[in-house]
């Protein structure tokens, strides 16, 4: 195996044990944040290696990787910057936000990540933060009440090799990072 | 009306220490485990079946006769799953309650799990919420620490265990067939029902899938009693509900309300008005999936049966507020775009008509639409509702039907004027 092999291989144990024995197909999508956190995005030896420690084909493991948008299957930006137009979101703006975030990520709209490899950019649907709209995640992190020019100053930033602390909760400085948090193999912090 | 009442579910708000076991604890939290621990399992759904509550996810369907479902005599486990997945547009405040105070979950979802006899609870959260999955990863380990959840749960000789299970951004996974599907590691497809998951839910076996709001609301009901729970709300819709106001508010947020308090005292009493002193053009009573409503209905109750008399539904309480320089059109285009993003492929009208309905209504508001367009709405409106495999499809419909019902004039300048009126730069035309 080329992904799960070490201690990857030892945190994809660990997933497989939360779940009971004769139903270990459960634990495909922790592992593949798991497989995104090592590669940056789900290539197609993780799918099928994914599907060996299942002991499903290939194709069953991509047809759930491809279900859901926050499992990448092609080459992902360091950075995920996450807009919600939604609603709540569009009613306060969100538009110029998700323009702005373009602009300054040099993500052209439909294209998968910058030229630099630094970003991509995701229209997202109702992000749960309507109460502070226009809503932002940056690696899945929040940013509240976002407006064109505070966009374009978390682009700088990141660029500069800044973390911006979220509103609420951890900072996870990439898409990889928040990918591993998200396989739930990290040890929690204090409350 | 001025609202006066004793806050519940948002009590201890205030107090960031009952974030951790210890503040909870010092608030009284686990003791309405304590108390389920002390009853038959029978007991515990009789008392929760009497205060009446009802499930907040949506649907509103009483819990205890939910629990009541369950049956025990099959030789399979029987699972609690929490539906934490969230998704509906408008809708955030699963995610504060679990921000504040993530141990009333937890100590809900205990309870739930004692009444039907369960050992192991799911909580599938929404991918999206990663900080409140670690909020609640902390509560569950703390929980352990202390014996309020593992093998041993307060002494008691009874097992209960907690799994945290993170979506990947689906909002039809929110749909509990769907869920359980994505849960299974598979396809977050829903399924058909028969079996309900009450009789054949996870992993084939009796199972009972709850909203977070819904089992927070668990706890007090074993403290104080169903009559207590019974003291706010209506008759038929007792208790409180948290309602989500966002959109074209001077102060979004999430309130907690009595069942049943008007939408002018949440509009005006605690959003604090339309921004800017503007005037209301339509809301959302429960969030996008629900019929909108217009400034003709600020007295309606938010509680499922006024709701239901007005045409609309009370969903997930979410409001969301529109003002009279919104465009109706453009709103319903951003919602169904939604609808038809979300749809998960499955049953040929939503997959399709969700995809339609999209480019006619993008057509219509760049002026591209023709008077033909108007019935071609009409007509997808109606064979998308109740038509469909799952209710996803129903939420569309609602967009569809509701902004045509409320609006026709809108949509016939749209056509008329070949633009959208109410575009910024044509603003001094619009109509009165
Ligand atoms: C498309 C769709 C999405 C849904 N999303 C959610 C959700 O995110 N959270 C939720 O609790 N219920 C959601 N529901 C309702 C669930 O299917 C189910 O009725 C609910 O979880 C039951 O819990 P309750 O009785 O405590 O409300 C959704 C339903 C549909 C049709
Ligand atoms: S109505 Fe839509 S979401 Fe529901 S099963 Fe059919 S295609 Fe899937
Ligand atoms: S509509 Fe944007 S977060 Fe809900």
């Amino acid at each position: 195996m080329a992904v799960f092999e070490g201690p990857v291989r030892a945190d994809a144990d660990s997933i497989l044990a939360r779940y009971p024995e004769a139903h270990r197909r459960s634990a495909v999508m922790p592992l593949l944040y798991l497989a995104q956190s090592v590669e940056g995005f789900v290539t197609r030896d993780a799918l099928r290696e994914i599907g060996m420690l299942l002991g499903i084909t290939t194709a069953e493991v991509e047809a759930v990787a491809s279900f859901y948008t926050m499992f990448r299957l092609r080459p992902t930006g360091t950075h995920v910057i996450s807009v919600c137009t939604n609603l709540a979101c569009k009613l306060r703006g969100a538009e110029a936000v998700f323009e702005a975030a373009h602009e300054a990520s040099g993500v052209v709209h439909g294209a998968e990540l910058s030229d630099d490899g630094l970003f991509t950019v995701h229209e997202e649907e109702c992000l749960g933060v309507c109460d502070f709209a226009p809503a932002v995640q940056i690696n899945f992190c929040n940013h509240d009440n976002v407006t064109p020019e505070r966009m374009r100053e978390l682009v700088a930033g990141l660029r500069a090799g800044e973390v911006p602390s979220p509103a609420r909760g951890p900072a996870f400085d990439s898409f990889k990072a928040a990918s591993r948090a998200l396989a739930g193999v990290e040890e929690v912090a204090s409350a | 009306m001025s609202l006066r009442f004793e806050p519940r579910l948002t009590r201890d708000w205030d107090d960031p220490s009952v974030i951790g076991l210890e503040g909870y604890i010092a608030k009284g939290g686990y003791r309405g485990l304590a108390k389920a621990l002390a009853m038959s399992d029978a007991d515990i759904v009789e008392v929760v079946k009497s205060s009446g509550l009802r499930g907040r996810g949506g649907a509103g369907f009483p819990a205890g006769m939910k629990w009541g479902f369950v049956p025990r005599d099959t030789g399979k486990p029987t699972y609690v799953v929490v539906n934490f997945d969230e998704s509906e547009p408008g809708t955030c405040n699963n995610r504060e309650l679990v921000e504040r105070d993530p141990h009333r979950l937890l100590e809900g979802m205990a309870i739930a799990a004692l009444a039907i006899g369960c050992e192991t609870a799911y909580i599938y959260v929404r991918g999206e919420y990663l900080w409140q999955s670690l909020v609640l990863e902390r509560a569950i380990a703390d929980a352990y620490a202390a014996g309020h959840l593992g093998p041993d749960v307060q002494g008691s000789g009874k097992r209960i265990d907690a799994v945290l299970h993170r979506g990947a951004g689906a909002y039809i996974c929110g749909e509990e067939t769907a869920l359980l599907n994505s849960l299974e590691g598979l396809r977050g497809q829903p399924r058909l029902r028969p079996p309900f998951p009450a009789v054949e839910g996870l992993f084939a076996s009796p199972t009972v899938i709850n909203n977070v709001e819904t089992l927070m609301n668990v706890p007090d009901i074993l403290v104080r009693g169903a009559d207590w729970f019974r003291e706010l709300g209506t008759e038929k819709s007792p208790g409180t509900k948290m309602v989500t106001v966002s959109g074209k508010v001077e102060r979004p947020g999430n309130f907690e309300v009595p069942l049943g308090t008007p939408f002018r005292v949440v509009l005006d009493e605690l959003a604090g008005g339309v921004l800017g002193g503007r005037a209301l053009k339509a809301w959302t009573p429960g969030g996008s999936s629900t019929p909108m409503l217009t400034e003709g209905h600020l007295e309606v109750g938010l509680d499922y049966e006024s709701l239901a008399e007005a045409g609309s539904m009370l969903g997930t309480a979410a409001i969301m507020v529109m003002d009279d320089t919104d465009c109706v059109v453009d709103c319903a285009t951003r919602m169904v775009r939604f609808y038809a993003h979300e749809s998960c492929g499955k049953c040929t009208p939503c997959r399709e008509g969700s995809w339609w309905a999209t480019r006619v209504l993008e057509r219509l508001e760049d002026g591209q639409g023709e008077a033909a367009d108007l019935p071609i709405m009409h007509d997808l409106g109606t064979n998308l509702l109740f038509r469909a495999f799952c209710a996803l499809a129903d939420g569309t419909a609602s967009v569809i039907n509701s902004s045509l019902q409320h609006f026709p004039d809108e949509y016939e300048a749209h056509v008329r004027l070949g633009r959208c009126p109410l575009k910024v730069e044509h603003l001094e035309e619009v109509p009165a």
